[in-house]
């Protein structure tokens, strides 16, 4: 297997989508080729710090003033007629 | 290597329930699916639209065009599949009238694979992300993901931050599954190669550039 094929299959093998066959070939690949080990741990790094980042949380007070003011629209709505809703 | 793990969703159980309860008028039955999904909405939003009242903006209009439209829901996706495709186009029609002259669609520039392959190829740290602050760390992951082309960043922010499924993020972007692949393949390697100035391993120091 060649690093550009390693490549195509790399997100297929970090979500855990890949048949045996063809993840056996890439661990095989993993296990000489010390570039590509680094890409995908790195790669995998990336995806566990974004995920587990909470960028851009909403803040509690934030969060009611939307949910009320979401409420009541949807009830100024109900309000004018069941053609609108 | 193992696999990533994926975050755990909420029991969808009885959310059938709540929509067709929201569909017969009953508001509060809304109410509990707002809460379950504004602070999705709302990260996806601001990740959209990079602006933080741009995003309450979304957040609200998003969910009052759900609620408007809870007849057209016919249950063959997940009620929540459903409202982020809401969002995501509600966040992209804020931001075309925000800049007309700009094109914003998810459809752009689909170059050769060539522009994400790995120029630079170095070890992280063992735990990259705490050589840094929080704040910092923050805006450092902010920066990076802001660099990324509106295409790329969205099926990234969908798959790999909100757990949404390749077969869902497809529906939700309107996009091909091999589309979404070959986007969160190339989001994720330029995230790497640009996060690699951060987090690759030092001789020695401090660990910081």
């Amino acid at each position: 297997m060649k690093c550009s094929e390693f490549l195509q299959e790399l997100t297929n093998y970090l979500d855990g989508v890949i048949d045996e066959r063809t993840k056996a070939e890439l661990e095989d690949h993993l296990a000489w080729c010390h570039n590509c080990y680094v890409v995908c741990d790195t790669t995998k790094k990336t995806i566990e710090i974004y995920r587990d980042s909470q960028l851009y949380e909403l803040p509690d007070d934030l969060r009611n003033r939307l949910r009320s003011a979401i409420v009541s629209k949807c009830q100024a709505r109900k309000k004018a007629g069941p053609e609108h809703v | 290597m193992s696999a990533i793990e994926t975050k755990v969703s909420e029991p969808v159980t009885d959310e059938l329930a709540l929509v067709q309860a929201a569909k017969g008028g009953d508001l509060q039955a809304f109410e509990e699916l707002v809460r379950r999904y504004d602070r999705n909405v709302f990260r996806i939003a601001q990740h959209i639209t990079h602006n933080r009242e741009d995003a309450e903006d979304v957040v609200q209009d998003a969910f009052l065009k759900a609620y408007e439209n809870l007849h057209q829901f016919q249950g063959q996706s997940k009620f929540y599949t459903w409202l982020v495709r809401i969002a995501v186009n509600e966040a992209l029609m804020k931001l075309r009238r925000l800049k007309p002259g700009r094109t914003v669609s998810l459809d752009e520039e689909v170059k050769t694979e060539e522009d994400s392959l790995p120029r630079e190829v170095a070890d992280w740290s063992p735990n990259p992300e705490q050589q840094y602050g929080q704040a910092e760390l923050r805006d450092i992951l902010t920066r990076t993901i802001q660099g990324l082309p509106m295409s790329f960043r969205t099926v990234f922010v969908l798959r790999d931050v909100e757990g949404l499924s390749t077969e869902e993020t497809a529906e939700a972007l309107d996009l091909s599954i091999p589309a979404v692949k070959s986007r969160l393949l190339r989001a994720r390697l330029q995230l790497r190669e640009r996060l690699n100035r951060y987090f690759q391993k030092r001789e020695s120091g401090d660990g910081k550039p």
